[in-house]
Order: structure tokens, then C-alpha cells, then sequence
């Protein structure tokens, strides 16, 4: 080239900025809200509008297990990121497989759900109104677990490989935030579709 | 030592087979190659668009025309408005962000390079998707049949039962991809300029393009959203046999509506600011004084970007809302007029008493300001709901959003060519064809969209097909179609001017207009690891302070 790059001051220390990963990662939980939202409201928008049955309170039955199971889980990611932080990591991949269990389980619980609403109760997502917001708002959570699930599964393979130590605990921290973000995602579904929905 | 590195780099290049060359470029996770890239995918979708308004503005000629048939008109709109909004402009707009946004917070990289390419490819099979129904659209039954919904592809006219074989399912797929490629690169915009800002570029010392960009990826986050959600809800009514939007079954039509506008109208402001951001850089280079109200011009942007997420019902004033959303909207939205005021304000702010050279950039900076201005004056107009009453899907809101789009976004962005072109090519545009493109631009943009204000006026309804001789609309609309070729012809020109520069333009160097922001210090075009070693900023205008160390903004800020 003809010309050099001009010459600005350097690099001192004493800067520092968020990390990216987090950012980026808040950046996608505002989008995912976002998403969440317009299905929320087209749930509560066409609450009771459905011309025929099945209604809401005729056939759903409040999984109070499996969302306990949910939200513990958001607990035993939070301890597993502190104590991959502090480098106990056979601790841990413990809790990991936990938290994995668990949000297995909610999956697990969901599937079980739609089977009974399925064969049982003849409730489809063509049915009405209420099939076609009910299984669109809550599979949009479920595929979000199974997306956090695959990840989940993923930086468990690493672990056990012995490739996840105190290096990576900030972006095990990215990822518990998402996971954070999903639990959270099914308080409002939760509320929305079992409590004021019936 | 840094320019050795690229000396040598280039010697490679004229070597290597061009299959080598494809591949770097294919593989490529460098912003400034990916921003390019945008950019020349935009620029080919501008000439399809193009093409498509010629079509329609051919057809509407001259009464009872039948230069296309009614389903190809149809589909033509559809298409030119779509491939317009998602594959020209956000692209264009997104390419410039991936370009200038790391060279000028001084970072050499976006935060996620992978991600970047991701949502570029992602961004680009949207685009041949959507234009793959012209072949595939009607499935194994026969020919093609591109989308005929119109852009925003309103309920039920978008169920299976009024758009049978796939081309809404083409419409529908390819915005959904594109817009996950757009939160991609908004994910990555954000996180590059909270992360990977160079030492001592705090917020307030950060170009104003870096902001807007930054307020402008904040809104593609929230705005875009609710349209993948609302695509979404498409596809489960189509192919699941859901009832969102099936009236039949108790869904509401109006629900899509809302949907789509809480997308669409703040996805003005997503294109719009961007290309105040153009301005703000350009504007005071050629004034030779830094922008008038920096902080005042940051914070009428975030205002912008907060009450225009609250106009959109004014879309939707003739569906009979109550009175009380009625005047909601109608307040919001003369409101956002205040801060795009306010910032209109700066600009001459910026100008008042500088010693303005009048080259191609600025030429096309000024001609947006007064575009804008009037756009801004016919959304007024059309804010307040009564007018609206008579107004809407008429002629005249067809003149007011192109006046936004064309005289607005347009024209800064040809702006924001002639000004970073250098820097990108490391050649200049010539000046003369440059002038010759803004006015003949000028002359064809007033001559189309002045006049089409009228035919609306007169009554004349958008998507007509063809109309009755004798209602006063058609020398107007003759005249309209002169001006869209004359904008055509000029279009032309700048192709040339890009063509004809790039292998003959006078070089650039690293500074051809005494610019004061970081992306100037380096060379044209920049190395692939941008900043040698990663500079130090004191001011809003490290450039400045270099070049006048007896007198640095870092004085006074």
C-alpha cells in the first residue's frame, strides 16, 4: 500500500468492558422476549374465544411437578456455574447432570401432557383457539428447553472429556443465562396458561 | 511495518486461481469483507426491485394499459415492496454497520465473526428463497408463482384458502430466515460496541454512527421479533391447520395486523437511522465543525426509538378502533415528529456558519435533509386519524413512504457511498458523474414522487391495477413513470461511477477528506486486522487531536 498507517496513541491499561458472550447473550434473551410476548398476548387475546370444546378448564391439569422440577433446576446451574468458578469440577458436572435431569424430566412432563390432551381428550392444535395457542405458546418454551437441553448435553460430553475447567466459567455463565431465561419464560407461560388461563 | 503485511498479501493475490479467491471470500469471517458482501448483495436485490417498479410504474402509464396482466401486477408489488424492506435496504444498512462500526470504535473485528457470517448466508438464502417461487412457487404442479399478497400480506388473503400452492410459504420461509440472519448481526452490532470498544472511547466519546447503530440494532432485537413470531403463527395456520388467524374458527384477522405493524413501523425507524447516522458523519466533515448537539442528537435517537415502538396502530386507523386508540396513535405519532425535529435542528446546526464544500456526499446529505423534512410533514399529515380516514391505501401514502424511503434512506445512503467508497476501494468516485447522478437523481426523484401525492389526492387507491381515463390522474401518472426512469438512468450512472472507479478513480490514501473519526487513520483499504495496535482515544475526534495537537477536543469535552 502507498500509505502507512497513521500513528494514533496506544493501548493503556485499566480498560474494561462487559464481557461479549453476555451481552450477546442478553441481547438475544431481550429478542427471544420479544417472540414470547406476541404469543402471550395472542393466548390471552383469544382467551374464551374458541367456538367449540375443548375448553381450558375441561381438560388442563396444573403440572405442578414437573415445574417444580423446572425451577429447581435453575438453581442447581447457578451452583454449578459458582462451583465451577471456585474449580471444584467433579462437583460441578454433578449438579450439571442435575440440572439436565431435571429439565429432562419437564420435557418429559410436557410430552406426557400433550399424549393425554392428545388421545384422551381429542385436542389437537386444529381443534380450536385453544388448541392452536395452547400448543404453540407452550411448545415454543418446550422447543426452547430441548435447545438449552442439547446445550446442556453438549458442555456435559465436554466435562466428561475433561475439557471444561475454571477458564471456561464465564461462558458456562452464558449459557446458565439462558438457561435462567427459559425457566423464567415458563413462569409467565406457567401463570398465563394454568392460572389465569383457567 | 503494517503496510509491508499487505504489500505482500496483494502480491499473493494477483497469483492465485480466481477458485482460491471465491473460496477466501465464501469462507470469509472478516467484517469488512462480510460488510462488503452485504453491500453487493443489496445492490444486485436493488436492481431486481428496480426492475419490478419499472414493471408497475410501465403498467400505470397510461389508462387501461395491459402491459402485465392483473396476477403479474399483484405479484410485482409484492415483490418489489418485500425484496425492497428485507433484501435491499436492511442488508445495505447492515453491510455499512459490519464495515465502519469496528473501524471506528478502533476494535479489529465484531464480537462474533462466525456469528456475522452465519447471519449473512442466512440473510442471502432468505433472498434466494423468496425469488425461487418465480420457479418453485406453485410446487410440482406447474410453473412458478411468486407471493401476490401484497408486503404485508394481510389475513385471510394469506390462507391456504386465498394463496393455494407455496408461494406465501416462499414469502413467509424467507423472512423468517432473513430475520433471524437481522437478530444475528443486531446480537453481534450490540455486543461489539458494548465489548470491543478501544481504550478510552467511552459512550460519550463514541462516533454518533456507532450510536445509532447501536439504538438501531436495540430495535431490530424488539422489532423484528414480533414479525418472526407472527410468521410463525402463518406458517401453524397453513400448515397445522391452526385458527390464529382463521375468522371461521374465531380468530381475528386484525390480530395479524397488529402483529405485522408492530414490526412494520418501527422497522421504519431500524432503516431510517442508520441513515441518520450517515448524515451525522458527513455533514460535519463537510461543514468543517463538529456536530451541533452531541449529546442532544444521542438522546433524540433513543426517544425516537422509544415512542416509535408505540405509532404503529396508525397503520390501521380505517379498521375501526375506538376513539380512544385513535387519538393514542395519533398523539404518539406526531410526537416522534419532535425528536426527528430536533435532530433536523442539529444538522443545520452543523452547517450554520461552517465553510460547507459542496462534494457529492454532501450534495446528497442536503438533499436528504429537505426530502426528509417534507416526508416527515406528509407523516404528520397522515398521523392525525381523520385525515387518514380519506387518505389511507390511497396514492398519497404510496408518495409519503417513498418520499421517506427514496428521498430519506436513499439519498443519505448514496451519500454514505460517495463518502466511504475511498475507504473501502481505496479509490475515489469521480466527482463529475457523481454530480451527475445526484441531480439527475434530484430531477427524477421530485418529478415521481412530488407528482404522486396528487393522483392520491384525486382519490387514486394503491395496487390499482389499471383506472378509467378522464378521472385527472393521467398525465400525472404518465409524468410519474418519466421520473422513474430518469431515477433509473441515474442509478445507472452511479453503477457506472462505482464500476468506472474502481479501476480508474484517483487513489484515495488514508484520509481524502480530512475526517476526524478512526476509520481514517488507517489505510485504503484497511488491512484485515484493521489497527496495528489498538489505539487510544481522548475525544470525539481522535483524528483531530492528532492533527492539531496545539489544540485537542480532549480540551474541551
Amino acid at each position: 500500500m502507498s500509505t502507512l498507517a497513521t500513528q494514533l496513541p496506544e493501548n493503556s491499561a485499566g480498560w474494561k468492558l462487559p464481557y461479549r458472550g453476555k451481552v450477546g447473550m442478553a441481547c438475544l434473551i431481550l429478542a427471544e422476549s420479544a417472540i414470547f410476548t406476541i404469543f402471550v398476548v395472542a393466548y390471552l387475546y383469544y382467551l374464551g374465544k374458541s367456538l367449540s370444546g375443548p375448553t381450558p378448564r375441561e381438560v388442563l391439569e396444573t403440572p405442578i411437578f414437573y415445574t417444580i422440577c423446572l425451577l429447581s433446576s435453575t438453581l442447581t446451574i447457578h451452583i454449578a456455574g459458582k462451583l465451577l468458578e471456585s474449580g471444584r469440577r467433579v462437583a460441578f458436572l454433578g449438579l450439571w447432570l442435575l440440572t439436565l435431569i431435571l429439565g429432562a424430566l419437564f420435557l418429559y412432563g410436557t410430552g406426557q401432557e400433550w399424549h393425554r390432551l392428545i388421545y384422551e381428550r381429542g385436542l389437537t392444535i386444529s381443534t380450536n383457539l385453544f388448541g392452536t395457542t395452547y400448543y404453540s405458546l407452550v411448545g415454543l418454551h418446550a422447543f426452547h428447553v430441548t435447545a438449552g437441553l442439547i446445550m446442556l448435553t453438549i458442555v456435559l460430553l465436554f466435562g466428561l472429556a475433561g475439557r471444561v475447567g475454571q477458564e471456561q466459567s464465564a461462558r458456562i455463565d452464558v449459557l446458565s443465562l439462558y438457561w435462567h431465561f427459559v425457566d423464567a419464560v415458563w413462569v409467565v407461560v406457567f401463570t398465563v396458561v394454568y392460572v389465569l388461563g383457567r | 511495518m503494517s503496510s509491508d503485511a499487505i504489500a505482500i498479501q496483494t502480491a499473493e493475490a494477483t497469483g492465485r486461481p480466481w477458485v482460491a479467491t471465491l473460496h477466501e471470500w465464501v469462507t470469509t469471517v472478516d467484517h469488512k469483507r462480510l460488510g462488503v458482501l452485504y453491500i453487493l448483495y443489496a445492490l444486485f436485490f436493488l436492481v431486481i426491485g428496480g426492475i419490478e417498479a419499472t414493471i408497475i410504474r410501465i403498467q400505470l402509464m397510461r389508462p387501461h394499459n395491459e402491459f402485465v396482466s392483473p396476477q403479474v401486477f399483484n405479484r410485482m408489488f409484492t415483490m418489489h415492496g418485500t425484496t425492497m424492506i428485507f433484501f435491499v435496504a436492511m442488508p445495505i444498512l447492515f453491510g455499512f454497520a459490519n464495515y465502519l462500526v469496528p473501524l471506528m470504535i478502533g476494535a479489529r473485528d465484531m464480537a462474533f465473526p462466525r456469528l456475522n457470517a452465519f447471519s449473512f448466508w442466512l440473510t442471502a438464502f432468505g433472498g434466494l428463497l423468496l425469488y425461487f417461487s418465480f420457479v418453485g412457487g406453485s410446487g410440482l404442479y406447474g410453473a412458478g408463482n411468486a407471493p401476490d399478497v401484497g408486503w404485508w400480506a394481510y389475513a385471510p388473503l394469506a390462507s391456504r384458502a386465498f394463496s393455494p400452492g407455496h408461494s406465501s410459504d416462499y414469502w413467509t420461509i424467507a423472512l423468517l430466515v432473513s430475520g433471524f440472519g437481522s437478530i444475528g448481526t443486531a446480537i453481534n452490532i450490540v455486543a461489539t460496541i458494548v465489548s470491543m470498544r478501544c481504550p478510552g472511547m467511552t459512550l460519550s466519546r463514541m462516533p454518533l454512527l456507532a450510536w445509532m447503530n447501536l439504538v438501531m440494532s436495540g430495535m431490530v432485537l424488539l422489532a423484528i421479533s414480533p414479525l418472526t413470531a407472527a410468521q410463525i403463527m402463518l406458517l401453524v395456520d397453513r400448515y397445522l391447520g391452526g385458527n390464529f388467524f382463521d375468522t371461521q374458527a374465531g380468530g381475528s384477522a386484525t390480530l395479524w395486523m397488529h402483529f405485522f405493524w408492530i414490526f412494520g413501523h418501527p422497522e421504519v425507524y431500524v432503516l431510517i437511522i442508520p441513515c441518520f447516522a450517515f448524515a451525522s458523519e458527513i455533514i460535519p466533515v463537510f461543514s468543517r465543525k463538529p456536530i451541533f448537539g452531541y449529546p442532544v442528537m444521542v438522546g433524540a435517537t433513543v426517544c425516537i426509538a422509544f415512542v416509535s415502538m408505540s405509532v404503529w396502530a396508525h397503520h390501521m386507523f380505517t379498521i375501526g378502533m375506538s376513539s380512544y386508540a385513535n387519538s393514542f396513535f395519533t398523539i404518539t405519532t406526531m410526537a416522534v415528529g419532535v425528536p426527528t425535529g430536533i435532530k433536523i435542528f442539529n444538522w443545520l446546526g452543523t452547517m450554520w456558519g461552517g465553510k460547507i464544500q459542496f462534494k457529492t456526499p454532501m450534495l446528497f446529505c442536503i438533499g436528504f435533509l429537505f426530502q426528509f423534512l417534507i416526508a416527515g410533514l406528509t407523516g404528520i399529515m397522515l398521523a392525525s386519524s381523520p385525515f387518514d380516514w380519506q387518505l389511507s391505501g390511497s396514492y398519497f401514502v404510496v408518495a409519503h413512504f417513498h418520499y421517506v424511503i427514496v428521498g430519506g434512506i436513499l439519498f443519505a445512503l448514496f451519500g454514505a457511498f460517495y463518502y466511504w467508497y475511498p475507504k473501502i476501494t481505496g479509490r475515489m468516485l469521480y466527482e463529475g458523474l457523481g454530480k451527475l447522478h445526484f441531480w439527475l437523481f434530484v430531477i427524477g426523484f421530485h418529478l415521481t414522487f412530488d407528482l404522486m401525492h396528487i393522483p392520491g389526492l384525486l382519490g387514486m387507491p394503491r395496487r390499482i391495477y389499471t383506472y378509467e381515463p378522464g378521472r385527472g390522474w393521467d398525465t400525472l401518472n404518465f409524468l410519474v413513470t418519466i421520473g422513474a426512469f430518469v431515477q433509473g438512468i441515474a442509478t445507472l450512472v452511479f453503477v457506472a461511477n462505482l464500476v468506472i472507479s474502481y479501476f480508474k478513480g484517483r487513489r484515495a490514501g488514508n484520509d481524502p477528506w480530512d475526517a476526524w473519526t478512526l476509520e481514517w487513520s488507517v489505510s485504503s483499504p484497511p488491512p484485515a486486522y484493521n489497527f496495528a495496535s489498538i489505539p487510544r482515544v481522548a475525544s470525539r475526534r481522535p483524528l483531530w487531536d492528532l492533527k492539531h495537537p496545539e489544540d485537542p477536543d480532549s480540551h474541551y469535552e
